[in-house]
């Protein structure tokens, strides 16, 4: 099967010696590994199938991969599995500005995506914590999110049309440039957040937006959390939808003022980034209304960026918050436990006790306008003791969530990390649901199998 | 240490484990960006010294080839958000391919053991050297090889290694440097200055400019004599032994307690002897005296804006508008994190626009001995630097490392069009100079 590989794509794009299947038995994930039996990089989608039916022929696993940014162990090799590592196809196609589209190979960066709808006045606004890495093909398998979700939606909102290689090789144009297309089922959604369970993404076709006009930053301060989640509440009773809305809990806060010295006080409980975008007049006037709103609701200190330069320090807050914490412990597990807006406040009170209650170090930060949250577990996976203690209290977090109606991941995916919690999600017929279309798209059970869900 | 002398399994393993593999080092490493493969990225290199720590790979030739291959430029660790220390990793594990014997090449070991065992820990051998070569300048034996064409028959590696030799200066820094020199007026502060080894023979010039700098900013400046090198190039090609020789010996000819600062204007020097404390951290005689001596170390720009510099007055006939651009040597911007100094030197200056270069960050290629241990990568660099410094039509390239000076005036393949590459602090010293 290697020889057919190497014949089919040529030497440089087969790997298989030892140091090269390290290197590729991971993604970002947390502890998860796994040796490939070989890693294979196509350049066409027409690469992709030969290779598909290549490991149909001989019953081996493919795993699709795009940069190994993945959360949930999407991307980490199964035993004896064919990687098909998609970055070799990072040709952006067409920038289409008469329809406001982009077409573009799978292995095309997310940061070159939006780099290039800027270019011409437009703008790709699903913006995931790692898109100067990511691959749009791996964005699309996951569903990415990111920071402006409130008001722009996530990934799944800008796919028009998508290129897949089914699991018998067999290559499906879905979807088009119309905005308006009801011819049969809408199949490009089912591909959407499949992670590469259904299918291998070989091509995207994107929808842009115009490029907002301007932009205003405003960071608040509280001393109560609650306060902050009754100004969150306030902006959006005011009909005002800001394009983002992050939140930092109290050790998040310490830990960042400790590391980027962005002069926040050490003894607020909760943080505000708030961002709002579109016309100027618009933006002066939310801003003004926003800064009221904060006030109002009890914080103890608002600053609104004067220019762009404030407005990145600003942000540096934010953006650091991951770094920050991440060098606290050698084990860092992201998690993102997702809650209806409204329930925010009483899904962070609870995360915060449950890690006193299992003497962790738990720290929350996320997008409070979408519900979306990142408990982080600050913990050592060499300590058999603690990473109990830590699966403890991810199970009675993911219980929580989902009794305030929320959802187990908001944006990082099922994958391996959270497969054991997805049923508790579902139920019962949803779970047969998901296993039925599993088994009509991939009756081998060759493509990702174990992940999401096991059959 | 482990029961085989492993330096890899014997290091603290919470420094392997601080990665967390979330690819953000990625777009930032140039080896990476060459191939597209893991294998050739931080976090791959990672992953292969982890696996080699618990005994899941062994030290293989492959895995030598691959540290070969790692430029050492520690731009992984400016994107990492984890702080992993990669430079730690790095280091041990070239010495770890050394001391297996995987590393590759008979005329890789030549150069190492002229240079690195030889040359370099001997100052009088390096003069020596630099006197030799600058006796072949000023007979024109150079010149005359270079016409005869006698390089296009020899092997073409011998007629690069050659283009590659150090242009050596007519003076060393012992003849345009007194052991001590007093600012005019007041002296407010009392600095050593290192002059390296290779800026020593070859930049002397760079020198002579800090102390004048120095001087200008009330320093009273002590430069001793007979200086050896710090020890980076041992450092980063797997020589640690070295390394830690050099360091004691630095350690001793400088007493830390008898200056406020201990000044670099070498980068890739600048960065290792800011971790002296680190290297003989295991050493009861010389850790707390390392580390109190790396705590004194300053980069010149850094110590100049930490003294708040004086910006040097326009002449009277005003100054000439001059466009400067700046590369950013890995081990100041990376190793250092001292990116906003230099510029607020060179901004300093009447008549310097600043044009900011695209990828001031990223490695030209040069990165100690890799030109010649890895020639193709070094020049695709090079290349792009240069590329990138075309772009910005600066007629004036500033940079702070010697290694850096040589590759992008190499990069330059002709006269024409050639821009000055210099030190900023030789800069700054022309401009007090014309006040």
């Amino acid at each position: 099967m290697i020889d057919d590989l190497i014949k089919l794509l040529g030497q440089d794009n087969v790997l298989v010696e030892r140091e090269d299947l390290i290197a590729y038995s991971f993604d970002a994930t947390a502890v998860l590994r796994q040796l490939p039996r070989v890693v294979v990089f196509p350049r066409t989608a027409a690469e992709v199938s030969a290779v598909l039916k290549l490991s149909r022929g001989h019953r081996v696993p493919v795993v699709a991969r795009g940069s190994g940014t993945g959360l949930s162990g999407g991307s980490v090799p199964v035993e004896g599995s064919v990687v098909v590592c998609l970055v070799k196809m990072d040709r952006i196609e067409e920038v289409d500005a008469r329809n406001f589209t982009l077409r573009a190979g799978a292995g095309v960066l997310t940061q070159a995506i939006y780099a290039a709808a800027d270019e011409v006045g437009l703008f790709y606004p699903p913006d995931p914590g790692s898109m100067k890495v990511s691959t749009i093909g791996g964005n699309v398998a996951e569903n990415s999110g990111g920071l402006r979700g409130l008001k722009y939606g996530v990934t799944r909102d800008y796919v028009m049309g998508l290129e897949v290689v089914l699991a018998d090789g067999e290559v499906c144009h879905l979807g088009n440039k119309c905005v308006k297309d009801v011819a049969g089922y809408s199949m490009k959604d089912l591909f959407i957040g499949s992670e590469g369970t259904l299918g291998i993404v070989t091509e995207v076709l994107l929808r842009l937006v115009p490029r907002p006009a301007a932009r205003q930053t405003l960071l608040a301060t509280y001393s109560r959390m609650d306060a902050a989640a009754e100004t969150v509440s306030a902006i959006i009773a005011a009909r005002i939808v800001p394009c983002t809305l992050e939140f930092l809990d109290s050790k998040t806060l310490r830990c960042v003022e400790e590391y980027a010295h962005v002069g926040l006080p050490m003894d607020a409980e909760a943080l505000l980034l708030i961002e709002v975008d579109g016309h100027p007049a618009a933006v002066a006037d939310e801003a003004a209304r926003i800064r009221e709103l904060c006030a109002a609701n009890g914080a103890t200190s608002v600053r609104l960026a004067a220019d762009a330069a404030e407005a990145a320090r600003l942000a540096t807050a934010r953006r650091s918050a991951f770094s920050a914490l991440a060098r606290m412990r050698p084990t860092t597990i992201l998690e993102d436990a997702t809650v209806p807006r409204s329930e925010l406040a009483a899904m962070i009170r609870f995360i915060q006790e449950t890690g006193a209650r299992h003497r962790l170090e738990i720290a929350t930060f996320g997008h409070f306008g979408d519900g979306n949250l990142h408990p982080t577990f600050l913990t050592d996976e060499r300590d058999g003791d603690e990473m109990h203690r830590v699966e403890s209290a991810m199970r009675e977090i993911f219980a929580k969530a989902l009794e305030l109606g929320g959802t187990i991941t908001g944006e990082h995916g099922v994958g391996l990390a959270k497969k054991a919690f997805l049923k508790g999600q579902l139920g019962d017929g949803s779970y047969a649901l998901l296993r039925q279309v599993k088994r009509a798209l991939d009756p081998d059970n060759l493509l990702n199998p174990g992940k999401i869900l096991d059959l | 240490m482990s029961a085989d002398g492993n330096l890899l399994k014997a290091l603290d393993y919470s420094v392997v484990q601080q990665c967390m593999h979330c690819g953000l080092c990625l777009p930032s490493c140039p080896t990476y960006l060459e191939t597209g493969r893991e294998r050739n990225s931080p976090r791959g290199r990672i992953a292969l010294i982890r696996a080699i720590a618990d005994d899941e790979l062994d030290v293989t030739r492959a895995f030598a080839d691959e540290m070969s291959y790692c430029l050492g430029c520690l731009a992984c660790t400016s994107a990492c958000p984890a702080g992993v220390d990669y430079g730690t990793l790095f280091e041990s594990a070239r010495a770890e391919s050394e001391r297996k014997g995987a590393a590759p090449g008979a005329a890789r070991s030549l150069v190492r053991l002229v240079t690195l065992r030889f040359l370099l820990v001997r100052p009088w051998a390096l003069r020596l050297a630099g006197r030799m070569l600058r006796a072949f300048d000023a007979s024109g034996l150079r010149k005359l090889l270079r016409k005869s064409g006698l390089y296009s028959v020899l092997p073409r590696r011998m007629g690069e290694l050659e283009r590659q030799a150090l242009q050596i200066r007519g003076e060393f820094s012992d003849e345009l440097i007194a052991p001590l020199e007093r600012p005019e007026g007041k002296s407010r502060h009392r600095v050593t200055v290192l002059t390296g080894c290779i800026q020593d023979i070859a930049f002397s010039e760079v020198n002579r400019a800090t102390v004048d700098v120095l001087l200008a900013n009330s320093c009273e400046v002590e430069t001793p004599r007979g200086q050896s090198c710090c020890g980076s190039l041992h450092a980063h090609n797997g020589d640690l032994g070295t390394a830690r020789m050099l360091a004691r010996r630095q350690i001793d000819s400088v007493d830390p307690d008898g200056c406020d600062a201990i000044i670099s204007n070498s980068a890739g020097c600048g960065a290792h002897l800011k971790r002296y404390g680190h290297l003989l951290a295991d050493d009861p005689a010389y850790s707390t005296r390392a580390a109190a001596w790396s705590a004194k170390v300053r980069d010149i720009s850094e110590w100049l804006v930490e003294i708040g510099f004086r910006p040097p007055k326009a002449s009277s006939a005003g100054p000439a508008p001059v466009a400067v651009t700046y590369h950013e040597a890995c081990h100041l911007c990376h190793g250092q994190r001292i990116t906003s100094q230099p510029r607020e030197m060179l901004r300093s200056i009447p008549g310097v626009e600043l044009r900011e270069c695209p990828e001031s960050t990223m490695c030209c290629g040069s990165a100690g001995v890799y030109s010649l241990t890895q020639p193709s990568t070094s020049a695709w660099l090079r290349d792009r630097k240069v590329g990138h410094i075309k772009s910005t039509g600066a007629t004036v390239v500033a940079t702070a490392n010697p290694g850096c000076q040589l590759q992008i005036q190499q990069g330059f393949k002709d006269a024409a069009g050639m821009p000055r590459v210099v030190h900023p602090v030789v800069l700054l010293a022309e401009a007090y100079r014309a006040e």
